[in-house]
């Protein structure tokens, strides 16, 4: 079966200069109130991960690159050719798209086993069905699923769907991947199980991926690049790395457990805060090369502090050799394995993590009047990378 | 209760004298022919009309929701005699029917089977729309995404899901169309070998030989219940275990 000869005349063909096996989307879906709205590429065998909060538009953004919802604008381009091209009312139905789509919940055929659920696209393309079963059963050896040939969907283990669910997708040879968080519905074990193994099915194939999540674990793990949706709009890219390092958003600052502050950086290293109250940096800590990017006014930065990096005092500490202490109150504490996490409101509002001991120690109880320090070099200060 | 009262009043001595008539096994055989013609053409024409119930927008479709379900309360006798202003011949549509293609309906074979259709599709489409209401819109979806096109999603993956339905539907179907009277009288009317199918041939007997009627009854009381039963334990149950 000579796939591209198959395919070849479903897709609608773009300037022979543009082709290259890469994914771009340059557009945006509207829904009601919300609009989606993104530019973005991603290279061949390249895994991006999107990351972002519940209602951000990334399951808005995966219909649309499967072709189940159209673009309201702009384009959308994969191996030089356009899917999409709402200024010519272009829109290719799913089943010419080839786009292979790992569902949130796996949305394995009840009705059929195993072996035929991985052989369905074959069979779509008119392929007899012992060639299709032929090619399936190939599919799930490599897959390591051979022995689930003959099961039904509602016999197999949340892992096991995933699995085949990904065999499923990956049998109808697409160009490129979507993955729609495909780890959510597992069990913290099996989750670590096939985290791994998908991993590794991931960086084989040689198309363009796009992974969905709100898990930044699954997200640091599994992706090349992470790209940060909220209310619709990309507000961060970059490695995984650097996206935990140096969020851009509250949303992520939390979901990696740093403190964020948004401010103007004045001079000698402090910089005022946009919610009140001045923290000092390190002096000489330079911007990067994004601090001129064009504002006139004082540059935009953000800050970020480790919980641990924060102490806490009963009273206002004497010998101050950190350069940053204020007050606040205790509104909560929460227990994680080895540390108390507590956080504290205020002008500086801040999650601290203290050991056990220190908690009976200082008398942390919700209301308690309390004193934070933090040494400047504690602070990593960075321009703020959202456009305003 | 009126069944036991129809199995205490049978005249069992006489059963085989009064069933050994060729009538007899004539109409059986009309009826089962009929209303399995009958049930044949309703999942060909309520199948679609189902979906499009089901699935799409168009304007009216309250008005063909209300028109797909009106043989269920309209008499039979009057849903006969509308069979017969439009398909008689010189019925609106029966007079063209008649001229180009040389077809009668009424007082023919095909004439109980389309006034069998006319009163048990209904029962037919409600099964089947309310399942396709139901069917998993994400599993089509995901059929989809594997170059499925909508025509092969229908047959590979809506319609293995709602078996099921699709199957109780075809046997609701057919047991209204196996009981039909009024319809057929009006339309068919009541021809021993073309038109009398089991319920007109007890109705004609109860007028002479009410002996005869209840045994026919019987009869088709029996076969019913077999057909069913069968239907039931092979189909219905392998259809729920998907």
């Amino acid at each position: 079966m000579n796939r591209a000869g198959r395919d070849e005349p479903d897709l609608y063909d773009v300037a022979p200069a543009a082709a290259d096996a890469g994914l771009t989307i340059r557009g945006a879906v509207e829904r009601g109130a919300f609009r989606l709205d993104v530019d973005l590429a991603v290279a061949p065998g390249e895994v991006l991960g999107v990351l972002g909060p519940n209602g951000a538009g990334k399951t808005t953004l995966l219909r649309a690159l499967a072709g189940l919802t159209a673009l309201n604008d702009g384009t959308i381009t994969l191996g030089g050719h356009r899917l999409d091209d709402a200024a010519k009312g272009v829109t290719l139905p799913p089943e010419q798209r080839p786009v292979g789509v790992v569902f949130q919940n796996y949305r394995l055929f009840p009705h059929l086993d195993v072996r035929d659920n991985v052989a369905f696209a074959a069979r779509c393309a008119g392929a007899g069905q012992r060639a299709a079963r032929g090619r399936a059963d190939r599919w799930l050896d490599r897959l390591g699923l051979a022995e689930l040939a003959d099961r039904r969907p509602g016999q197999l283990s949340g892992g096991q769907a995933q699995r085949v669910a990904l065999a499923r997708a990956l049998a109808a040879e697409p160009r490129l991947l979507l993955l729609d968080e495909p780890l959510a519905a597992l069990d913290a074990r099996t989750k670590l199980e096939v985290r791994a193994e998908l991993r590794r099915h991931l960086t084989d194939f040689p198309g363009p991926t796009l992974l969905i999540t709100h898990d930044p674990l699954e997200a640091m793990v599994m992706t090349d690049r992470l790209l940060v949706l909220e209310n619709g709009r990309i507000v961060q890219q970059g490695t995984p790395g650097d996206v935990a390092r140096r969020p851009a958003t509250q949303y992520i600052a939390r979901l990696v457990g740093l403190n964020l502050y948004r401010g103007t950086a004045a001079d000698g290293g402090a910089v005022h805060l946009s919610g009140g109250g001045t923290l000092h940096t390190a002096p000489g800590t330079t911007l990067g090369g994004a601090a001129g990017t064009g504002d006139d006014n004082a540059a935009a930065v953000l800050l970020a502090i480790r919980p641990t990096a924060i102490a806490l005092h009963t009273s206002r500490p004497e010998h101050s050799s950190p350069r940053n202490v204020w007050t606040g109150a205790v509104a909560g504490l929460e227990l994680l394995t080895d540390r108390v996490r507590v956080q504290v409101d205020g002008t500086i509002p801040a999650l601290v993590d203290v050991t056990p001991a220190a908690v009976t120690e200082l008398d942390l109880t919700a209301g308690a009047r309390i004193w934070l320090s933090a040494k400047a070099t504690d602070i990593d200060i960075y321009p703020d990378p959202r456009q305003p | 209760m009126p069944l036991l009262a129809l199995l205490v009043r049978a005249p069992w001595r006489g059963m085989s004298r009064l069933l050994a008539d060729g009538a007899v096994l004539t109409a059986l055989r009309l009826s089962l022919e009929c209303a399995t013609a009958a049930t044949g053409l309703s999942l060909l024409l309520g199948v679609p009309l189902a979906w499009v119930l089901a699935r799409t927008t168009i304007p009216g479709l309250a008005l063909l929701r209300a028109l797909v379900t009106l043989p269920l309360v309209l008499p039979p006798v009057v849903g006969g005699l509308a069979l017969l202003l439009a398909f008689g011949r010189n019925g609106i549509l029966g007079r063209h029917l008649d001229a180009w293609f040389g077809v009668t309906l009424p007082f023919t074979t095909a004439g109980v089977i389309v006034a069998e259709t006319f009163v048990a599709m209904p029962f037919l489409i409600v099964t089947v729309e309310g399942a396709l209401r139901s069917v998993d819109r994400d599993l089509e979806e995901a059929a989809a995404t594997l170059r499925a096109t909508p025509i092969t999603v229908f047959r590979r993956v809506t319609l293995p899901l709602i078996r099921p339905s699709l199957l109780a539907g075809s046997v609701l179907c057919w047991a209204r169309a196996l009981g039909e009277f009024g319809a057929t009288i009006t339309f068919a009317g009541n021809f021993p070998g073309t038109t009398q199918t089991m319920p007109l041939a007890v109705y004609n007997a109860l007028e002479t030989d009410p002996q005869a009627a209840i045994a026919l009854s019987l009869v088709l009381l029996t076969v019913a219940v077999a057909v069913l039963a069968a239907l039931r334990d092979r189909w219905l149950r392998g259809g729920a275990t998907l």
